[in-house]
């Protein structure tokens, strides 16, 4: 049966425990890929025969052998688009610089994927909050604690006010407190 | 399990699956018995003692009994038939729809086909007859079996799962996953954990490996 290293594919992605870049199989790709030049060249060839000689019957034939393409393609793009998105959560609970063992297991398009989504990210991070920018992949859960430690006064904001959880005693300008 | 890996979910218990879904892409992988309404010519490659020899160009006759993969059987189905007709696999027809209905709990569903679920309802695609039944019958055998998973995922902490799960399809399984991560979770958070910082399962995962590969 046709797309049986597609498949491989998919089953060694998959047997990767969560989150986990196995290394790039460039391999598995590349007989993928040739298994799909067959077929369409077969099928190219056998649409001549039908167009030219008129013999339908072939037609199943050509549509099982497009069906074969179509898996072939999906096993592959799914392949490539769930390692992008292993990649990427390496940004997230990596940071920056990744070790050398994993930059061994990615391709060098999977590496400049990375690098641009680096980029990107650090563009984005630096938009954010005023001068310095915010970095966004520290600090990913919420506050366990009620009260953060300081907070500036920026405003004056004359006497105190009463929020839901706490009270806001002292507003005066440049005052600082835990709030 | 990394917290910033979002995978593609599998869209088989919807109207199609997703695309781009490995554990979709798996469940379309397995078979069932379909018959040929048409010759195949030139396929007899793949099945050797059905097709006949050089002499009729290797040709699958019509008529042929074969097991195919689901996604081979989708994309060659019609609803003239006109290439193939598809027969139920067994533990979709009248016989195993009464024992689920007995008791859905007893049954090993990992292993009469581990996407029980998903595969059936993509089933639902080739007009059977049967598939007002069979769509009852798929969903009466979860509801059967649900209480139990759901109770067995909140009850068991730091213990070994394997005989709990043995029995559960996929798509249960990784019901069952959810509940104890919920349930891991919850006990984290109760022991004060949940505010330390500990290094993501990611790293941790990584820095193991890294042994392995200074002793190769």
């Amino acid at each position: 049966m046709f797309c049986e290293k597609a498949m491989e594919l998919v089953r060694e992605l998959h047997r990767a425990p969560e989150g986990q870049l196995p290394a790039f199989n460039e391999d598995g790709l590349r007989q993928v890929l040739e298994e799909m030049k067959a077929l369409y060249e077969q099928n190219q060839s056998d649409v001549n025969e039908v167009k030219s000689g008129g013999q339908s019957d072939l037609i199943p034939t050509i549509k099982f052998r497009h069906c074969s393409l179509l898996r072939n393609r999906r096993c592959t793009v799914a392949y490539l688009y769930d390692r992008l998105l292993r990649i990427r959560a390496l940004r997230w609970e990596y940071g920056s610089i990744l070790p050398n063992a994993l930059r061994f297991h990615m391709s060098a398009e999977e590496m400049e994927w990375f690098n641009h989504y680096k980029k990107s990210l650090a563009t984005y991070m630096r938009s954010l909050g005023g001068d310095g920018g915010l970095d966004i992949t520290q600090d990913m859960k919420p506050p366990k604690s009620l009260y953060i430690e300081k907070a500036e006064c920026i405003k004056d904001c004359k006497g105190s006010a009463k929020t839901m959880g706490a009270d806001l005693k002292d507003l005066s300008l440049d005052k600082e407190g835990i709030i | 399990m990394s917290e910033a890996y979002f995978r593609v979910e599998s869209g088989a218990l919807g109207p199609e699956e997703n695309f781009l879904s490995l554990d979709d892409i798996l469940m379309s992988h397995e078979k069932l018995p379909v018959r040929t309404e048409t010759p195949m010519p030139r396929l007899g490659a793949f099945f050797l003692e059905r097709s006949g020899g050089a002499e009729t160009d290797h040709t699958i006759p019509q008529g042929s009994k074969l097991e195919l993969p689901l996604w081979l059987a989708k994309g060659l189905f019609d609803h003239k038939r006109r290439i193939l007709s598809v027969d139920l696999p067994k533990i979709y027809q009248q016989g195993w729809r009464t024992v689920f209905s007995a008791d859905a709990n007893v049954v090993d569903l990992h292993k009469l086909g581990p996407h029980f679920y998903g595969f059936g309802s993509q089933l639902l695609h080739f007009d059977s007859p049967e598939n007002a039944d069979i769509s009852q019958s798929l969903l009466q055998t979860f509801i059967g079996r649900f209480r139990r998973i759901m109770d067995s995922s909140q009850n068991t902490y730091n213990e070994d799962t394997s005989a709990l799960v043995a029995r559960l399809d996929e798509m249960e399984r990784g019901l069952f996953q959810t509940g104890q991560k919920g349930l891991n979770d919850f006990q984290c958070w109760e022991k004060g954990q949940a505010s330390q910082i500990t290094a993501s399962n990611l790293v941790q995962n990584y820095k193991k490996r890294k042994f392995t590969d200074m002793e190769d």
